[in-house]
Order: C-alpha cells, then structure tokens, then sequence
C-alpha cells in the first residue's frame, strides 16, 4: 500500500471525527443537569455580576454571593457577567447556555412568557417572603393573560425631568422650584439655550427605539396612552389630541424656540454627554442617570436635580427583573427564587446594602439604587425612613420628583413595548428633523404600524 | 459454459462483435484496476478533503440550510418549532417598513453604483498615469480601507455633526450656512452613500489599477501614434481591455451594497423618518429587537433569492456579450 496510512487508520480517523462532531453536538446541547446537583447541592447559574470596570458593584455582588452560599448551605451559585443582551438570548436559549435565573428589562417579559421562554412560578413564588409587599403593577408585568406569574421585579424607576442646576442658575432660573407643566418646560428651555455657546435647552431621544420609548414617557405625562385593550384585543390609542399634543410641543421648542439644538437622532449616551458636558439644561430620566452623570463626567450630585414628570398626568414605569429558565428543574426554580429574593427583595437586609454603599462612598439617598422602589405599604416606609437616615447625597434636589411621583398615575410599557417603540422612533424624528412635518399624518401611519404589531399580541 | 442460458448469450452477438469485446472488456478492466490504484494513491488527499468538506458542510452549507427551513418555522428555543408555511413572509409583506427597507436598498445600491463605481476607476486612471510619487498616492487611496467599519462611521457621524461638525464649521468659516446632512431624510441616504463609497474606494481602486496594469504599453504606444487623445484611449483601449474587470467588479458591487448595514446602523438608527431603514437593517431588527428569527430568515432568503436572480441574469447577460 502507497498510503502512509493503513485502511484501520484511515478508519479510526472517520470515527474520530465523526464522535468529535457528536461531541460538539452533545456539549452545545447539554444543560450539565447532572453535574449541577452533585453533591446534594443545587448549582444555579445566574446572571447580573457588574462587570470589572465597575468595581464597586461588582465586589458588592460578589460579597453577596459568598454571603449567601454561607448562608444556604444547599446552593451554589455561579455568577455569570452581564445583564439581558437580546442579540445573545436567544442563542444561548438554543444553545442550552442560557443561565437559569436571568435578568430582564421591563419590556422584554410579555415578549418573552408568549414564547415560552420563562418558567412558570406561580405556586413557586407563593412561597417567596415579601412577594405581597411589592407593588402589584410591577408584579403584574411579570403575569401572563390568565394571571399566572413568571419573574419577579427587582428594580423599577419612573420617569422625571432631569436638570442641570448651575446652568438654572445662569438662566436665572430658581433651581429648587424646576418646571411642573410642559408650558414651564418650554420657557425654561428657551431661557437656556440663549444663554448661547451650543448650549441646548432641552434634549429627547429619537434613535435606536428610545424615541419611541421616550413619546410613551410624553404621552403618558399628557394623560394619553400608546395602546388600550378593546376586548379582546390590543390596539393603537395615540393618533388622537394627546398624541398631537405631544408632538406639536416637540415640533415647537425644536422649531419655533430653537432651543433643542440643532443635533438629532440622538439616544441616551449622547444626551448623558451633552448633560455632563454642562451643555444641556433638561431631559427626560430616571435617577438612576444621576451616579451615570456623576461617574462618568466627574461631575457632582450637588449639580442635578430631578422634578415629577411635566404635566403631571401620569408617567412612565419601567425597570428591571428576573426570570427563570424554563429548562430548569424544580429543585433550580426553588434555589433561583430563594438567591433573587435573598439578594434583590430583601428587606432584612435593606440597612446592610445601604451600609455597603456609604462604606463605599457610594450615593445614598437618591429615589434609586441601593435599594430600589419596588415596595409598597410598610416596607416602602421601612425603606425610605432608612434612606433619609443614611443620605449622603442632597436629597431635597430630588424632592420633587419623590411628592410627584406618589401623586400621578405610573403605567408600565405596552406589550411588545420594542416593537412599537421602533415604530414610534420614526414619528419623534419627523417632528424633530422635518419642519413641516405633517403630524396627523405622522400618527396614522405609526398608528397602522403599531396595530400591526400590537395584532401578534398574544 | 455449460448452461444453456450463458451458452446462447454467449452466441447471440456475432462472432466480429464478440471478437471486438475482448480488448474493450480487458481495457476497462485495466481502468478500474488503474482507478483503484489512484484512489489508494490519494488517500491521504481524499481525507483532507473530506475534513473540509465536514467544516464547510457545518459552518457554511448547514447555517444556510438551517436558515431556509427556518424561514418556514416559528421558533422559541424551547420547544419543537412549527411548521407555519408562509406566515412569515406574509408577516413581512403586511409590515409597512419592508417597502420602504427595500426601496432604500435599491437606492442605497444605486447611489453607490454611481459614485462606487465610478470614483474609482477615475481615481485609478489618474494614479495609473502619475509619473512620480505612484507608491504614496496609492497608499493615500488605500488608507480609509484600513480604518475598522464601525470607527469609519463614527469618525463621519461627527464630520457630519449639524452643530460643531468638521463640514458645517468649515461651511460657515467661509460664510456658507451648513447642512442638515444625517438629519435630513432628504440628504441622509446619499451623506450615507458618501461614507461607504469614502471607506471602500480603496480596494476598488487597486483592482482596477491591477487591471490597468497588465494592458500592454504598445497598445497605448500605437493608439498615440495614431493621434489618439486621453479619451480615445480610454474608450479605445482602456475600456475594452478592462471590460471583464469592470463587469465583475459591478456584480460584486451589486452584491456588498444591497447588504449595506453598518453605516445606517452606527450613523442614523434607520432614521430620520425611515429614510435609511435597509433590508439588513429590518432583518436585524425582527432578529435581534423582536427576536423573531423566522421573519428575519424569511427576510434574508428573500435577499438572498433577489441577489441569485440578478447574478444569473447578470452573468447570462455577459455571457451573451462576449459571444457577440
């Protein structure tokens, strides 16, 4: 034979191959149920570890979980870096790699329980101490049609207006009263950007869906909606004066006051920069901006404020949570629920986490982290009487937006809340780019486009 | 022979015939023995090959496969997907974006064929008659090819800055009032044209100089002899010899920019108004934002079906030209 292998050589190499192809195959589909549980223990896979770039949160997270493993003897976790990524989830899904508890943003659950990619805790989580203390609207996200609950809120905000401070003062605006009505908005907005030198007076979002994120906030504020329920159905409810109204605020200050600046398209990064730059004086935000503001820019928290969303009519609720894999045994959803509810729904340890923070020098007393507002009746007040106790931050700049937000109705996002607000990002730019833009029928060609997805609403 | 049967197989041919058989029948035996024999030989070649056979089958052929099929299929990951037959592309067809994604795409390839395709092989004419300083200036051209996609976009989102961006604060230093560029959705798609045509000239433009290069000096030599000027050279000589070159350079063209995406990605989101929304722009967002892979499979079998058709017609057409 000529060959420098023998035909059983040339065979053992096939078979090589093809069991290496078996087994790529087998450890991309396996889940490694049965090495989780050896042992006796229950391994669980979890997701939300900061990354190392932020330090502080990350060594907090890490303490938890050797704090936590102590403490539950039968359950070891393994954190994994990172939040909801949708360009991953579902690859991981496939792939068997997806963690068994996993983080989530409020407008992904609806999406995510009609396709079957979250475990049913229903019976599981009645068990789960506290679970009645949080408030029903934000467990609510979590529900499917027929009431039956699939993760658990850990985090919400609601949306405000976000203000610099020093450029009020330069404006001669009194920063500790900020605008109430859009009306206020808007004259403040102008008093701003005259102050010249690229200085914009108030910024919105129109990009990558955080426009129509954004108009939700708007329509919301006006006491309008995105979608309402007509039977049994999902339909568009923003083509109307609301939604004109909305806009035509919009389409003035950018076009008529000229105090939006000239630069569109903009999402959240830009406007943080513009914020931290000392170049805008007010957006649409949450507080968890704030220590964004702060860290990135070395700013101060002495130089922002929020107020209650403008107008006054309702607001923006969203946030984030945990849900469980819906390949996850048992025994994973009763650990899963114990680590979320030991880690992120924990009143017993409301004064611990605040201590960690100001032992590292980190904010207290914002509405926002280390323990967020996602109780309702005593444990709320437990929460905020130790909040104001350890403040380091001053809080009355944010006084406001606390009484505001107490006051107005807070809505949560619509369901398949990415999908229409892809849709509603192009309304936002028209206005914002386009100065005869026609707003009527703006909204009823996003309205046919928002019925279109609202139709596969399950 | 004894049987009957053989017997008279045997004797049904003529004997001339049967006498003819022999040496072919030997003859065959003689290639399969030699066929056997080169089989042995490569062995070791044909086990190569089949290992890249294996690697293409999984990560190119079967990626593909996989995306037809699920084209047709609802999935969850979770469970078993279902067969759905054409929903997805209904849902597609029923989507208000997806005309518009497509016919920014054709715009989008048409506004880059002109300025793609053209630029470039100016560029590459004028380089190809330099004299001095050849080497600079064509690492000059090639230069842009070097920055990363999304750096590329980036750096022109801020050229393009309607505030303090590099062209309108050059616009208004010579008393020219600026632009709305990205902003604009009457001038966001071509300012998108600029950046891709500025990014990927480089490369075309080398091939096109590679193709210059190998016409032969004497065909200038005798054309100028003749009296022809720059332009009867070109029409003359230089565009006939570089006429393959040409014709394949526009079908890969054709092909890149109908997949436009990073710069409508990176630079405007799609916007302002859906004026920039392409068809790989749509696909990624029912992907990646809707995570509804069977619609973005359906999407990408659709391009991938409009591209096979224009490159069969495309290469049928020249074809038919060179055998004219």
């Amino acid at each position: 034979m000529s060959s420098p292998w023998s035909r059983t050589a040339t065979r053992r190499m096939f078979c090589l191959l093809a069991a290496g192809g078996l087994a790529l195959t087998a450890a991309a589909c396996g889940d490694g149920d049965t090495a989780a549980q050896s042992g006796g223990k229950v391994k669980i896979t979890v997701t939300g570890q900061p990354p190392t770039s932020q330090p502080f949160e990350r060594s907090v997270f890490d303490a938890d979980v050797k704090e936590f493993e102590a403490s539950h003897p039968n359950i070891q976790i393994e954190p994994h870096e990172g939040f909801m990524d949708p360009k991953t989830f579902s690859a991981k899904l496939a792939g068997g790699q997806l963690e068994d508890v996993y983080y989530v943003y409020f407008t992904d659950p609806a999406q995510i329980i009609a396709r079957h990619q979250a475990a049913d805790i229903t019976e599981a989580a009645k068990s789960v101490p506290h679970v009645n203390d949080i408030k029903p609207e934000l467990l609510d996200n979590f529900r499917d049609a027929n009431g039956k609950l699939y993760g658990l809120p850990t985090m919400n905000y609601t949306m405000g207006l976000l203000y610099s401070r020093p450029l009020f003062q330069k404006a001669g605006l009194d920063p500790d009263k900020p605008p109430q009505t859009w009306d206020e908005v808007r004259e403040a907005a102008k008093k701003i950007s005259a102050l010249g030198n690229g200085v914009v007076g108030y910024a919105d979002y129109s990009k990558n869906n955080q426009g129509g994120w954004h108009l939700t906030g708007w329509l919301y504020s006006m006491g309008g909606d995105v979608a309402r329920k007509d039977g049994d159905k999902w339909v568009a409810d923003f083509a109307n004066e609301k939604g004109k109204q909305a806009l035509q605020y919009l389409h003035d200050m950018r076009w008529t006051d000229n105090s939006m600046g000239a630069k569109q398209l903009l999402e959240a990064q830009d406007v943080q920069r513009m914020m931290g730059a000392g170049q805008l004086g007010m957006y649409m935000a949450a507080p968890d901006n704030v220590p964004v503001l702060v860290k990135q820019f070395n700013g101060k928290y002495e130089d922002y404020g929020i107020a209650g969303m403008p107008g006054g009519q309702g607001t923006l609720l969203g946030g984030e949570g945990y849900m469980i894999n819906p390949k996850a045994s048992p025994e994973k959803v009763k650990a899963g629920l114990e680590w979320i509810q030991w880690k992120y729904l924990n009143p017993d340890r409301f004064e611990k986490h605040i201590q960690q923070y100001v032992d590292g020098k980190q904010p207290v007393g914002l509405p926002a982290e280390p323990t967020p507002d996602v109780w309702t009746g005593s444990v709320r007040e437990q929460q905020l009487a130790l909040k104001a106790k350890y403040a380091n931050v001053p809080a009355k700049n944010f006084q406001s937006y606390v009484d505001t937000t107490s006051r107005i109705k807070g809505s949560i996002e619509p369901p398949n809340a990415q999908q229409i607000y892809a849709a509603l990002d192009s309304v936002m730019q028209a206005v914002l780019t386009d100065q005869s833009a026609n707003i009527d029928q703006q909204l009823s060609s996003a309205s046919s486009k928002v019925n279109s997805v609202l139709a596969q609403v399950k | 022979m004894s049987s009957p049967r053989s017997s008279s197989l045997l004797a049904w041919p003529a004997t001339s015939s049967s006498r003819a058989r022999r040496p072919a029948a030997s003859q065959e035996e003689r290639r399969r023995t030699a066929l056997k024999r080169k089989i042995k030989e490569n062995l070791t070649a044909y086990g190569l090959l089949c290992a890249a056979l294996v690697v293409f089958a999984l990560f190119s052929w079967y990626p593909i496969v996989r995306g037809v099929l699920l084209s047709f299929q609802q999935v969850d990951f979770v469970n078993a997907p279902t067969w759905v037959g054409f929903d997805n592309f209904t849902k597609l067809f029923e989507d208000p974006l997806f005309g518009v994604a497509w016919r920014n795409t054709l715009l989008f390839t048409g506004l880059a064929l002109v300025f793609g395709f053209a630029v470039p092989f100016l560029t590459a004419v004028l380089l190809n008659e330099l004299r001095h300083a050849k080497a600079f200036f064509r690492l000059a051209v090639y230069l842009p090819v070097m920055l990363p996609p999304v750096v590329t976009a980036l750096m022109w989102k801020w050229f393009y800055d309607p505030g303090p961006g590099l062209f309108n604060s050059a616009l208004g230093a010579v008393g020219l009032p600026g632009g709305q560029w990205l902003d604009s959705s009457s001038t966001a798609m071509l300012s998108l044209v600029f950046v891709s045509t500025w990014a990927n000239m480089g490369s075309t433009t080398l091939i096109y100089l590679a193709a210059l290069g190998t016409i032969p000096g004497e065909l200038y030599e005798a054309a100028e002899l003749d009296g022809a000027g720059l332009w009867k050279r070109l029409r003359h000589v230089t565009f006939p010899q570089t006429r393959f070159v040409l014709l394949v350079l526009l079908l890969l063209q054709v092909v890149a920019t109908m997949q436009v995406f990073t710069e409508p990605y990176v630079m405007t989101g799609g916007g302002p108004d859906d004026s920039t929304v392409t068809v790989l722009l749509l696909l990624y967002r029912y992907a990646f934002v809707y995570n509804d892979f069977g619609s973005a499979s359906a999407m990408s079998l659709l391009l991938f079906v409009a591209l096979g058709v224009f490159s069969a017609w495309y290469v049928r057409l020249t074809r038919k030209a060179d055998q004219s």
